[in-house]
């Protein structure tokens, strides 16, 4: 058996407490972003090593709060990441929820609501919004409320614009805001037909008959186990001939549920529903 | 063959910015198709690099090149390129890990970010080679892993296009060697898998 480092044995020690202690639960993060979050943490916060936060945590509650969100994907996300997925999105998916009735999309792990909006540009644009109950998770409050209020500083609209321009869109970009005081906020009737779940991909279960689920960048977060646990949950939200979108550089990897799925266009990591 | 050379070594992790790439080429082209170790290469692209520099390695190695993904398991002798827009780190549990955490050194990805991990999975059988650069990224990272033993190399100043990558790792104390890149070279083509 090869020793375990201690500096493992320390963070193993530190997720622990934060999680008994105030129940949030990093455990099944993947451990080396994770880590480089900790050390980046502790310059700010005057602890020297990452074993000096422990004993913080277990008894500093507004400490461990800052620790928790620090811990959290909290980086601002860009809107329209990767235009050409949202152009495959226009292209090879958008022609399929049109055959639908009613529409249902989940975006699991919304965090501050960026793509959540270039979502409902989407399908506003392509004339679905109408029939369309986009569903927005996130574990967070704290960044859920963020993605309800869809505020962000004026200085981020010049690459918003340029990305939506970039995914094709066939508006003008200045349409879907209003910019006030250094701050633009987008307008409500793209909040109209959304509605804001807190939902933890770690432990809660499948939002059922999904025709199109979302779910990019934000598995990377995960360890293996938990990446997995999630695929399973997908497939068992999503309708028979949904689709699921994970990010460019994500894969189903070895989950049990993998085998419930088809390739649509592997370039930008669409898949299907298939079978039971 | 520098005694260092001697060590077990269970990956490599090479970074750079400006002035970088052509050495890249150049050292992949020599490795030889039973090379043991794993590598992993991160330099400074645009965002919308999509797989380019990726490609341009693979043409010119014998070995598998892949652009890496989230998870993606490391084998020995594949080159794992860090796409464009993505933190690129290795995890103890021997795959690699993607992040969309932010920038460093206005970097993503960063050379800082790869290092860091690299010290933390490998110990002191990491080994970091530091190349032409116009910016700092890297340094932290290449201390980082001479501290926790690993073989921490950076470009003889004088042989790069642009020093101040390597010049900063060499007056940090970060570089156990400077090189040029026939000697990054032989070094590389000397180590034990």
């Amino acid at each position: 058996m090869t020793e375990t480092p201690v500096e493992q044995i320390e963070l193993d020690l530190l997720l622990e407490a934060l999680y008994q202690r105030h129940g949030r639960d990093f455990r099944a993060y993947a451990r080396a972003s994770l880590e480089r979050r900790v050390l980046a943490f502790l310059p700010a916060s005057g602890v020297p090593t990452v074993a000096d936060l422990i004993p913080k945590v277990l008894r500093d509650a507004a400490f461990s709060d800052r620790l928790a969100e620090a811990l959290s994907r909290a980086s601002p996300r860009e809107m329209f990441r990767n235009p050409a997925f949202f152009r495959a999105l226009r292209d090879r998916i958008v022609p399929v929820l049109k055959t639908w009735p009613s529409v249902k999309v989940w975006l699991a792990g919304c965090s501050t609501g960026e793509e959540l909006y270039a979502v409902a540009i989407v399908l506003a644009e392509e004339h679905l919004a109408d029939r369309t109950t986009l569903y927005a998770t996130d574990a967070n409050d704290a960044a859920l409320g963020k993605a309800r209020d869809g505020i962000y500083g004026v200085e981020r609209l010049q690459d918003f614009t340029l990305a939506y321009q970039a995914a094709g869109g066939t508006g003008s970009f200045s349409e879907y805001y209003r910019a006030r005081y250094g701050s633009a906020i987008m307008i409500p009737e793209l909040k109209a037909n959304i509605t804001f779940v807190n939902h933890n991909l770690a432990t809660d279960g499948p939002l059922g008959e999904m025709h199109l689920v979302l779910c990019r960048n934000v598995l990377l977060d995960f360890n293996e186990a938990l990446h997995n646990r999630v695929i399973g949950v997908f497939a068992e939200s999503l309708a028979r001939g949904g689709f699921l979108c994970l990010g460019t550089k994500e894969n189903l990897l070895g989950s049990a549920a993998a085998s419930k799925f088809e390739t649509v266009d592997c370039d930008t990591r669409i898949y299907k529903r298939v079978g039971r | 063959m520098s005694p260092e050379s001697a060590r077990r070594c269970q990956g490599i992790v090479i970074g750079g910015s400006a002035g970088s790439v052509g050495i890249v080429f150049d050292l992949v082209a020599a490795l030889p198709v039973d090379f043991p170790i794993p590598v992993c290469i991160c330099l400074h692209l645009h965002a919308n690099d999509d797989g380019l520099l990726a490609s341009n390695v693979r043409s010119r190695s014998k070995l598998k090149v892949l652009e890496g993904c989230d998870k993606m398991p490391i084998q020995p002798g594949c080159i794992y390129v860090a796409p464009a827009d993505y933190h690129l780190l290795i995890e103890r549990t021997g795959t690699l890990a993607l992040s969309v955490d932010p920038a460093v050194h206005y970097s993503r990805p960063s050379i800082d970010v790869l290092f860091e991990s690299a010290g933390l999975a490998w110990g002191d059988g990491a080994v970091a080679l530091l190349l032409s650069g116009a910016n700092e990224d890297g340094v932290a990272g290449l201390r980082l892993i001479r501290s926790w033993g690993g073989l921490t190399v950076a470009q003889d100043p004088s042989t790069a296009q642009i020093r101040r990558m390597p010049q900063a790792a060499a007056d940090a104390g970060a570089a156990s060697l400077l090189l040029s890149p026939e000697g990054l070279r032989t070094l590389v083509l000397s180590l034990r898998g």
